[in-house]
């Protein structure tokens, strides 16, 4: 298969960027979008130009780290994958693939398609864990918790923390990544007891990084990777209320 | 909890929900009144007698006058938020998601065509009735009729008599239709009342929340512009 990329080129987080065409050929329908990136990289490395910065790391779509906003989607036009679960065989021979960085007002360009993803790990350093002390390991059976909330509070934590839906939000809003890490502790036992403190934390680093407010369009859970959903936004709200109705 | 309302973006947004979920509640009233006018003329007048320039009208003038302001600058004010976040940047290439219905990307358009809509609204309406009984007066000129401030039905037959106005009215109806059918299952998210189970039946509601109120008062205006005639605006003046 035959593409022609126009690529978003921007040497740093500084300077000015603009779109640069590309054509790659050969391309066998059952490459990766990643592995035609390297493909063209090294077209690039032996043509003696610089090879277009972006972001990867397992290649298995668990890590989060790639990211890409291609032809006008997060992660591009397949369901729930990440970039590098995507392959060449969902695009047509021939045509023409924009290739974007997220863009987000909180997730600055660093070089390419490269983003500053670091405001993820800052709301998660905020309250997303659990403060227990280590010691032996307990019985795992120990505490009964309902299938249903295990499944729920599993659903959530499958969040990668991609930024997918940020970058994808017209608001620029991180409350589906804020909710998926809320919900995925709030339904466990372990997590609820410090469930107040959490959501108010979390969204008030939210809030402080300059991510938007959330205005329920659903385009994030319908760009996410891993299809999470705008229930638990409800429960985001719901606990971050409650938490604030009882200062 | 001082100002949790004020100073983070859940909190904000549940201001947009109350007040919202608050001006709904109200139109959905003002419908019911607005009904009145289908069954009898002297019913309707009788219902804008009741709701003069007495204390109980004012207070309730007064409480949602400040709604409809809460409501109107808070979506500024989070819009302004949501422009910033969104950064100077912007992508290429953009598509219409999946699941991802039109008014729920264009509430502030359609918020501000509800706002126009209402402006002309207090001009046909509440500034004939309301205002002229604040202003101590009894009657105002409308047309060249001379309309009694409780003379609803009067100044409903008079200014649906203009094919115009039944138009505009509709646009406007037709605006606030499409910002309730994502309002009103919204307004159940954002104050957390809502989970998998439930969107379908909030999106339902919501549905029919917009339909009945867009119905409920476009039926109004259209027959009035059906029954309306110079005799029957004479007969509705010389009743009051």
């Amino acid at each position: 298969m035959n593409f022609t990329l126009k690529i978003w080129r921007q040497r740093d987080a500084k300077s000015q960027g603009a779109f640069e065409t590309y054509k790659v050929e050969n391309i066998s329908a059952d490459t990766s979008f990643l592995e035609m990136m390297d493909i063209l990289n090294n077209d690039l490395i032996h043509a003696g130009k610089e090879p277009v910065a972006f972001d990867h790391d397992c290649r298995e779509g668990i890590c989060g780290m790639c990211s890409m906003h291609i032809n006008g989607h997060a992660h591009g036009p397949s369901q729930a994958v990440t970039t590098c679960q995507m392959y060449m065989r969902k695009f047509e021979d021939g045509s023409t693939i924009t290739i974007e960085p997220w863009r987000s007002a909180a997730f600055p360009v660093i070089r390419d398609l490269v983003v500053d993803r670091s405001a993820y790990d800052k709301i998660l350093q905020a309250g997303g864990f659990v403060s227990v002390r280590t010691n032996s390991v307990p019985d795992g059976n120990a505490i009964p918790i309902p299938k249903a909330d295990a499944d729920e509070s599993m659903d959530a934590a499958a969040c990668v923390g991609c930024g997918a839906c940020a970058a994808t939000c017209k608001n620029g809003s991180a409350m589906l990544f804020v909710a998926a890490r809320v919900s995925s502790l709030a339904k466990l036992p372990q997590g609820r007891v410090e469930g107040a403190r959490r959501a108010k934390s979390m969204v008030a680093k939210m809030d402080e990084l300059g991510f938007g407010n959330c205005t329920n369009t659903g385009a994030c859970q319908a760009q996410c990777p891993k299809s999470i959903s705008i229930a638990h936004i409800a429960r985001l709200n719901r606990e971050f209320l409650a938490a604030k109705l009882q200062d | 909890m001082s100002c949790f309302l004020t100073n983070s973006s859940v909190g904000k947004k549940l201001v947009m929900s109350i007040t919202g979920c608050f001006l709904v509640l109200f139109i959905l009233f003002h419908m019911s009144m607005n009904l009145t006018m289908l069954f009898s003329h002297s019913a309707y007048n009788a219902v804008c007698e009741f709701l003069g320039a007495n204390w109980y009208a004012l207070a309730a003038t007064v409480i949602l006058a400040a709604g409809v302001v809460v409501h109107f600058v808070y979506a500024f004010i989070l819009t302004i938020d949501n422009y910033r976040a969104r950064g100077k940047q912007r992508y290429a290439v953009t598509v219409q998601e999946k699941g991802v219905s039109w008014a729920s990307k264009n509430m502030l358009v359609l918020g501000v065509i509800v706002i126009l809509g209402l402006g002309l609204h207090l001009v046909h309406f509440w500034s004939k009735m309301q205002l002229v009984e604040i202003m101590g007066h009894h009657a105002a000129l409308v047309e060249g009729y001379e309309v009694a401030a409780t003379n609803g039905a009067a100044l409903m037959m008079i200014t649906f008599s203009k094919w115009y106005n039944v138009v505009l009215y509709i646009v406007w109806f037709a605006a606030l239709w499409f910002h309730l059918t994502h309002g009103v299952w919204s307004m159940f998210q954002t104050a957390g009342f809502a989970n998998d189970t439930w969107y379908p039946r909030l999106k339902c509601l919501a549905n029919i929340v917009a339909t009945l109120i867009f119905l409920g008062f476009a039926v109004v205006a259209v027959y009035c512009y059906l029954v309306s005639t110079p005799q029957l605006i004479e007969s509705l003046l010389v009743a009051a």
